[in-house]
């Protein structure tokens, strides 16, 4: 990789890693704060500001700020040309970072204390929504870079299969195009009208209804990154090769198409909406389940020709012949066991009935810091000590400290989700600073709390351990080196139907599958004329 | 291995994938259909800023009170940051219909130990049925986030026997909040 690019993808991992750290340190400090341990500082305001800020930083500053880091240099490597424009991808990287900047500060002065779902008509100051807005407009300034990119490497190539890695990359590009514009909507329409004072009322249930739209989707923005490591860099590091070309993109494309119109699974308990609707989204929803399940066959089986290469025997000889100590394959196992643990959380989820046990419990902050924190965190980890010695020419001097911290990462997310669910199963609401442990009927939660405050320690270590593993390990001796190599497939293509190869057709699916799934339901609010409620500012 | 051989084995497992989320949607449409399942869908509407002046959340109207079919209604208000009232009384054993709206920001409720669980959205009253088989006290915090005070907004259900159960002659009781 050429140093302008190198540059251009360590200033926007950096920023990724620099929040994470930030809001692993809130994270551990929040669990502090809701045990029976009494914590500096424990007012609902401050706690409140943390979870806001941890929030954000989590959920829209490290993945949004990676994935186009991580989206930069694949279009670079897997394609083996420059970016369409340096300028843009620059100019784009400035306008997120001023984002997260004003949001950042606006929280931290307490302006925008309504938490990163920011659900109206609660309202915080216009900077916090302003911020967020310059992030997504950065990002969606990246994602014209990526379809450009792919385009340009198309006419050079004509009929040649676009890389695996390149093609999951634009697939995530155009999901998240699709996937903000709720939230765009709810953000330009609705939010910031009435931040501004422009308006003093507001359509709640039309506002929840757009938030819905982004907030499966972007789910699976976050999580494609790691399944581009297990189709294209996994493969790779374990020795082996990919199994399937053909079912990687398959799968990609299906995660366009179902992770979009499914986003009411998240309203099953409200009362704006009718259970017709809340039926088909969470048919739809059991989709979602097909390609993580063909994931895991094609990626179990490419370990299976690397642990047999290495001379691994019998059903599952081959497993332990895998290279486990090298980063992306431990990563990568343990990711597994996480989706392992928290696909079976995720199908109470979305179940029409249980649902109602576990709806905005601990339950749910539980599965997705098991999921997203756990597994897909780690995959980002993986991928960047996969991808250091590319940008800076410097292998890790030992893979010893990558693993531990990987091992620590996966330890931590463990022990304090396990607790954290439990505690959900039986009622204990999220977004609560803290418990009056001497109420009898929540006294047992005590000392499970306790052992999430120890899980949540272990994770905050395991995130700085990583930071310092990206600032002093990567300190071998220089590589002239640097080129990166995917995984290939037992059976490259050669030639791929259009359909395999681009979103066009697509493209149109989606746009099908949305006006099924969300036209009434939308417009239903501009029908019934429900009361709008007045803005309250926090 | 030859690609043929490839595709056999991943057609093997796409029919193993269909049969696992035909048996995943299978056990949800059952589960919802036989065991009556429904979340709160009822999407009626109702104005947030006229609700203490008139209709039936007006404050002497909230609380528990005995239909005339012996079912019970219970209407409550969540406010920020209390659920008013603070206390409902229900007997084991009947049917009861909660009634929940709000007149500020979203809030949501809760029973512990049951199914009950409901989002609270100003503009819409949701509403909830259940069945306590057991008497005793069981809490209800808010479980979303409406403000500073989202935290100490608890309330409870008292459930009390047949036998307890002894409404005024409107058909209402009351209870006090404990703690
Ligand atoms: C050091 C590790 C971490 C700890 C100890 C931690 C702890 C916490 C705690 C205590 C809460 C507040 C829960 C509540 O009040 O209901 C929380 C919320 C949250 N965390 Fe983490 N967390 C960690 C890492 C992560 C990671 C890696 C992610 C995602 C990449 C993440 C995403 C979130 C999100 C999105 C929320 C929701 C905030 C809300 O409810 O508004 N966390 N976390
Ligand atoms: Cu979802
Ligand atoms: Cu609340």
């Amino acid at each position: 990789m050429n140093s302008p690019t190198s540059r251009l993808v360590r200033a926007h991992l950096w920023v990724a890693f620099a929040a994470f750290a930030v809001a692993a340190l809130m994270g551990a400090a929040q669990m502090l704060v809701r045990s029976e341990l009494t914590a500096p500082a424990e007012r609902p305001e401050t706690y409140f500001i943390s979870v806001t800020a941890h929030g954000t930083l989590m959920a829209y500053v490290l993945p949004t700020l990676f994935i186009m880091g991580f989206g930069y240099f694949v279009a670079v490597t897997a394609l083996n040309r420059e970016l369409p424009s340096m300028k843009a991808a620059w100019i784009a990287y400035w306008i997120a970072v001023v984002g997260i900047a004003m949001a950042a500060v606006t929280v931290f002065l307490g302006k925008a204390t309504v938490l990163y779902t920011f659900y109206p008509p609660l309202t915080g100051s216009v900077f916090y929504y302003l911020g967020l807005v310059l992030v997504v407009v950065g990002s969606w300034i990246w994602c014209v870079q990526m379809l450009l990119a792919m385009r340009n490497w198309k006419r050079e190539h004509p009929g040649v299969p676009v890389p695996l890695a390149m093609f999951a990359t634009v697939a995530n590009a155009v999901l998240w195009l699709w996937t903000t514009v709720g939230v765009a909507a709810e953000l330009l329409f609705q939010v910031i009208p009435a931040a501004l004072g422009w308006k003093q009322t507001i359509d709640v249930g039309l506002s929840r209804t757009l938030f819905s739209w982004t907030l499966h989707a972007i789910v699976y923005f976050w999580l494609i990154p790691a399944y581009i490591a297990f189709y294209t860099m996994l493969p790779q590091a374990a020795g082996g090769r990919l199994y399937s070309d053909t079912m990687g993109r398959l799968a990609f494309i299906l995660f366009l198409l179902y992770s979009l119109p499914v986003g009411m699974h998240h309203l099953f308990m409200d009362p704006e909406h009718g259970s017709g609707f809340k039926f088909l989204q969470m048919m739809l929803t059991s989709l979602v389940t097909v390609p993580t399940l063909l994931t895991i066959f094609t990626i179990t089986a490419s370990l299976e020709i690397a642990g047999r290469l290495r001379g691994g025997t019998g059903l599952f000889g081959w497993i332990k012949k895998l290279p486990w100590d090298r980063p992306m394959v431990l990563a990568g196992g343990l990711a597994f066991v996480m989706l392992g643990f928290g696909g079976f959380g995720g199908l109470i989820n979305m179940s029409y009935g249980m649902n109602a046990m576990v709806h905005n419990t601990s339950w749910v902050t539980a599965h997705f810091h098991l999921i997203f924190g756990g597994s897909v965190v780690i995959m980002y980890f993986a991928i960047a000590y996969e991808i250091w010695p590319k940008l800076t020419g410097r292998p890790a001097w030992s893979v010893r400290p990558l693993r531990y911290q990987i091992w620590l990462w996966f330890i931590g997310t463990m022990t304090m989700t396990l607790p954290w669910h439990l505690l959900g199963l039986f009622g204990q609401p999220r977004r609560v600073s803290t418990f009056d442990y001497s109420f009898p009927q929540i006294a047992w939660w005590g000392p499970w709390t306790m052992m999430s405050v120890a899980g949540g320690a272990i994770m905050f270590l395991s995130a700085f351990y990583f930071v310092w593993n990206l600032a002093k390990v990567f300190r071998g001796e220089p590589r002239t080196d640097i080129h990166m190599t995917y995984a290939l497939a037992v059976h490259p293509p050669h030639r791929l139907p259009a359909a395999l190869n681009g979103f066009a057709l697509w493209n149109w699916l989606v746009l099908f599958l949305m006006v099924i799934a969300y036209a009434y339901p939308i417009l239903q609010f501009f029908i019934i004329d429900a009361p709008p409620a007045m803005i309250h500012r926090a | 291995m030859n690609e043929q051989e490839i595709l056999r084995t991943e057609l093997r497992w796409a029919l193993i994938v269909a049969g696992a989320v035909g048996i995943i949607v299978a056990v949800i449409v059952v589960s919802s259909a036989a065991m009556v399942l429904h979340p709160p869908s009822n999407v009626e509407t109702i104005d947030p800023t006229t609700l203490h002046l008139e209709g039936e959340f007006v404050e002497n109207n909230l609380g528990s009170v005995e239909n005339p079919d012996g079912t019970i209604t219970a209407r409550i208000l969540a406010t920020q940051f209390m659920f008013v009232p603070r206390c409902v009384v229900v007997p084991a054993g009947r049917r009861v219909t909660f009634r929940l709206t709000s007149p500020d920001v979203i809030h949501g409720m809760l029973i512990d130990g049951t199914n009950v669980n409901t989002m609270v959205m100003p503009g819409y009253v949701a509403q909830v049925n259940t069945t306590f088989p057991e008497p005793g006290d069981r809490f209800v915090p808010c479980h979303e986030y409406c403000g500073l005070g989202h935290g100490g907004m608890w309330s409870m259900i008292r459930v009390v026997p047949e036998s307890e159960w002894k409404p005024d002659a409107d058909g209402r009781m009351s209870c006090e909040f404990p703690y």
